[in-house]
């Protein structure tokens, strides 16, 4: 999918990520990460965004990401939500993103 | 035999709740798109129901959801979501009549087909909600082999009969509640009462789960976790009644080693009916 | 015969006493009327401090019966960093999130050592990341009393709030306006402190009484126009709280006290604040009633759900050190079943004798707990203070039955680990585990197990525990942390328990 505006989702209630996708010019990932459990799942919450977008087939974005303690299933449905969302594709491939 | 007493809704647009719900340890939990996903917040929900669907934290709970009416431009995506996402059942709100129900059918066989999911795996839930829905309760409860339990849902069917809740006996939902659990029981179905709104009033809410209870329904809608201790504690079966169902059981079994045909207690036959009502107080007291 | 003033004199001299020189040679307060009467009560704080003879690296001490509505920490340390003194140590009996200010004053070097329960918000966390030079001494309720024993710690000057006093210093916190409750940790400080100054809104005419603090112990008396706001001393509602996940951990804990062997009349309690506390409280209470089991004493931090048990007689008195709320207060006040206790009648190990010596049940939190059963209430899983010490190691030690009350994740955070960051209490003290997701039994206690197992409690053991907040969350990475000790946890005893390092930035 290509990203061509600014998709949110989420809230920055406890157990929920608050994901901001916006065009980015280059093709790659500029990835900014703020979590409360920053220390322990950092590295976590990365791999699960990562690889959400690769799955969703982006490869230029930008990614802002504020969490406050998200499971890894809440963190993979609000960068989904989002990208769908800056891409503006209504069109979801539940279970087959690509 | 599966116990339906709780059936716990579940915004599916609140990721915390989705998160953590399963500690209340519910029969059935039940997400929900509709009614308490505001319209902006339909897309999201259905990413964050379809990846909670995709992890353990509800094994050994019944998962439902409940999708926009057939009248909403959101149904659609609603079902493509809740079968691909491997749900049990999908509740319809606001079902009138057996059209209702085939519309939303023939939607879940083909996205059955295109999954790859086992044609008929997705059961079917009807939530009556209105006079209309009422009336065809006994078509709409036998319109599908889907159809696993049919559920009276209150508000919008007494705004629909121009009346409104009242404390005590409620009259007002008597012939509601008698014709949907009629039509349930003669499809050989499960039934769910109408859910109780004042999550304060412990006193109300038990007081509506012994009408429940006593008219027969497996049981009711929930709108708060602590109720579902409450529903189990009410619907726990009485001692002499756990005891008897034991005897019935052990004579039941006893009549199987010895090859006989007829199952006898004290002197008295036994039916097959009541072996299978010994059953279900066995489970709802192993289960209190 | 007259009096031979001689022969008192030689006799005096000879045997190395003191010789008569004037009925008001040691009392001169009395030969002015003004001083007699008087001569506590001080127009400032600034004057106080200037009569306390408080000097550079002094200790200064205070209590924290106001909470999060202290005011005097605060008040007295700025006019303090206004005077111009350095290099003080500080021994309030526990910090909160309001005295964050403090950190001003370790920056100036006002401040250099610390000695407290807890330490929570910016405050904890600048201490964290390394601040202060010297680590800060973090002790239980009743430790605070055994280092004061000890002399390890050693107050030269106690400012104490109260509700009231009078110009002679009699004072206590139930009485008044602004009304505390029991000054359980105040108390301490009026014995051991060199110089004490009691800063209160209300000046009561002589005398003032109950005496809490009493006109033999203090030497100073400052009005202020507020020592705290009691609307922020609650922690945990008298009222049924409606988080359903606490609803549930308190009906498994009730069920578990239920259950234990020791719910049996005369037994005693110890439930402290908090939502699952407050609620468990609640919930044994209408077991209680229900099963007409009476408890002849409850112990520690006072609430509500306490108070009305007293006044429906299933509890027989109250031991009271903190009151946690205005219910707690006002029944301190009005009922002479509800005492106040000091912290070393609490909790002090070396007391003559504690309370905490003879409670059969106790109902804690904790931040963290691991598979040794060791419990973690002082930094959050992130390495940050964020927590007290408070009472929990000494009642965990004495208490017949100790039982611990924690979700298993808080948001992602597993509050079941492996090792927790810092140890506060020894494992071998607690009985039981209860989260949300199962209970386990300390395998020091199996007939405890066997009781709890056969009442059908979801028992499990703390290592399935721990295995599901990874399955749920993931395995957390571990902290980084520099060699740099920031606080050192003691024990009860004085002991060294644990040390806190400084986070790695």
């Amino acid at each position: 999918m290509k990203v061509i505006q600014k998709g949110m989702a989420g809230t920055l209630e406890s157990s929920d990520v608050l994901v901001v996708v916006s065009p980015n010019d280059a093709d790659d990932i500029k990835l900014s990460l703020q979590s409360k459990v920053e220390k322990q799942y950092g590295n976590a919450i990365r791999k699960a965004i990562s690889e959400t977008l690769a799955k969703c087939g982006v490869t230029g974005a930008k990614v802002d990401v504020r969490d406050q303690g998200a499971l890894d299933c809440v963190i993979r449905a609000r960068v989904e939500a989002a990208v769908y969302r800056a891409a503006d594709e209504k069109n979801v491939k539940f279970g087959g993103q690509s | 035999m599966k116990l339906r007493r709780s059936m716990m809704f579940i915004p599916g647009s609140n990721a915390g709740m989705l998160s953590n719900s399963y500690i209340y340890k519910p029969d059935s939990v039940m997400f929900d798109l509709e009614d308490a996903v505001s319209l902006t917040e339909k897309d999201t929900a259905r990413h964050l129901v379809f990846n909670t669907l995709q992890t353990n934290l509800y094994d050994g709970i019944e998962t439902v959801v409940r999708i926009n009416g057939v009248d909403t431009p959101f149904w659609e995506d609603d079902l493509d979501m809740a079968v691909r996402g491997g749900v049990q059942i999908v509740r319809l709100p606001k079902t009138e009549s057996v059209d209702d129900v085939k519309e939303i059918e023939q939607r879940i066989e083909k996205i059955e087909k295109d999954c790859g999911r086992k044609a008929g795996d997705t059961k079917i839930m009807a939530a009556i909600e209105s006079a209309c829905g009422v009336v065809n309760s006994v078509a709409i409860a036998r319109s599908t082999p889907r159809m696993v339990a049919i559920a009276l849902a209150g508000f919008d069917y007494l705004v629909d009969m121009q009346t409104s809740r009242s404390a005590g006996s409620e009259p007002e939902l008597f012939y509601a509640r008698a014709a949907v659990l009629h039509a349930a029981r003669a499809a050989k179905i499960d039934a769910f009462d109408v859910a109780y709104g004042d999550v304060n009033d412990d006193a109300g809410f038990l007081r509506e789960v012994e009408i429940a209870k006593n008219l027969g329904y497996n049981g009711k809608s929930l709108i708060h976790p602590r109720q579902i201790d409450l529903l189990h504690k009410a619907y726990a079966p009485a001692q002499k009644d756990i005891d008897h169902a034991r005897q019935v059981l052990q004579a039941a079994k006893e009549a199987q080693e010895k090859g006989l045909g007829v199952v006898s207690l004290n002197g008295k036959m036994i039916d097959p009916p009541v072996i299978h009502e010994a059953q279900r107080v066995i489970l709802l007291a192993e289960n209190a | 015969m007259s009096y031979d003033k001689k022969r008192a004199q030689d006799y005096a001299a000879q045997h190395n006493l003191p010789e008569f020189e004037g009925v008001y040679a040691k009392s001169p307060q009395l030969a002015n009327t003004n001083q007699k009467y008087h001569r506590k009560l001080i127009p400032s704080l600034e004057e106080a401090i200037k009569a306390s003879g408080l000097k550079d690296g002094d200790t200064v001490s205070f209590h924290h019966a106001f909470r999060e509505g202290d005011k005097v920490v605060m008040q007295v340390m700025k006019t303090i960093a206004e005077m111009g003194f350095k290099n003080l140590t500080i021994a309030p009996s526990s910090l909160l999130n309001c005295h964050d200010g403090l950190l001003e004053y370790i920056r100036s070097g006002v401040i250099t050592k610390i000695f407290t329960s807890g330490l929570r918000g910016e405050l904890g966390e600048a201490i964290s990341n390394g601040v202060m030079d010297t680590p800060v001494q973090i002790h239980s309720h009743g430790g605070r009393v055994h280092l004061l024993q000890t002399g390890e710690l050693s107050i030269d000057v106690a400012f104490l709030g109260v509700a009231s006093a009078d110009e002679f210093g009699n004072a206590n916190g139930s009485h008044g306006a602004l009304s505390c409750g029991s000054l359980g940790y105040a108390k301490v400080d009026a014995q051991f402190a060199r110089y004490v100054v009691v800063l209160t809104q209300e000046l009561i005419d002589y005398p003032n009484y109950p005496t809490s603090l009493s006109q033999d112990q203090v030497d100073a008396v400052v009005t202020v126009d507020e020592v705290g706001d009691p609307s922020l001393i609650s922690v945990g509602a008298a009222r049924l709280t409606k988080n359903p996940r606490d609803l549930m951990l308190a009906r498994i804990a009730a069920s578990v006290i239920e259950n234990s062997g020791f719910f049996k009349s005369n037994f005693s309690l110890q439930t402290g604040s908090g939502g699952a506390a407050t609620a468990t409280t609640i919930f044994l209470g209408e077991k209680m009633v229900e099963k007409n089991i009476k408890a002849s004493f409850a112990l520690g931090g006072i609430t509500g759900p306490i108070v009305d048990l007293l006044n429906k007689g299933m509890i027989e008195a109250i031991a009271d050190v903190q009151s946690f709320d205005t219910v707690a207060a006002h029944s301190l006040r009005d009922n002479t079943a509800h005492t106040e206790i000091s912290a070393n009648e609490y909790a002090n190990a070396t007391s003559k004798g504690a309370f905490v010596d003879r409670v059969d049940v106790v109902l804690l939190s904790a931040l963290e707990v691991d598979t040794d059963f060791n419990v973690n209430v002082l930094t959050g899983s992130d390495g940050i203070m964020r927590g007290a010490s408070g009472g929990h190691c000494d009642v965990a030690a004495a208490a017949n039955l100790t039982v611990i009350v924690t979700p298993l994740l808080r948001a992602r955070m597993p509050c079941i680990v492996d090792s927790v960051n810092t140890v506060v209490t020894p494992g071998q003290t607690i009985d039981v585990v209860v989260t949300d997701h199962g209970i386990a039994v300390n395998p020091n206690n199996p007939d405890l197990e066997k009781r709890l197992r056969d009442a059908k409690l979801p028992v499990t053991t703390i290592e399935e525990l721990r295995d599901l907040a990874i399955a749920r969350a993931g395995k957390p990475d571990p902290i980084a942390y520099t060699d740099k000790v920031v606080a050192v946890v003691r024990y009860r005893d004085g002991s060294v328990m644990d040390v806190v390092r400084q986070v790695t930035p």
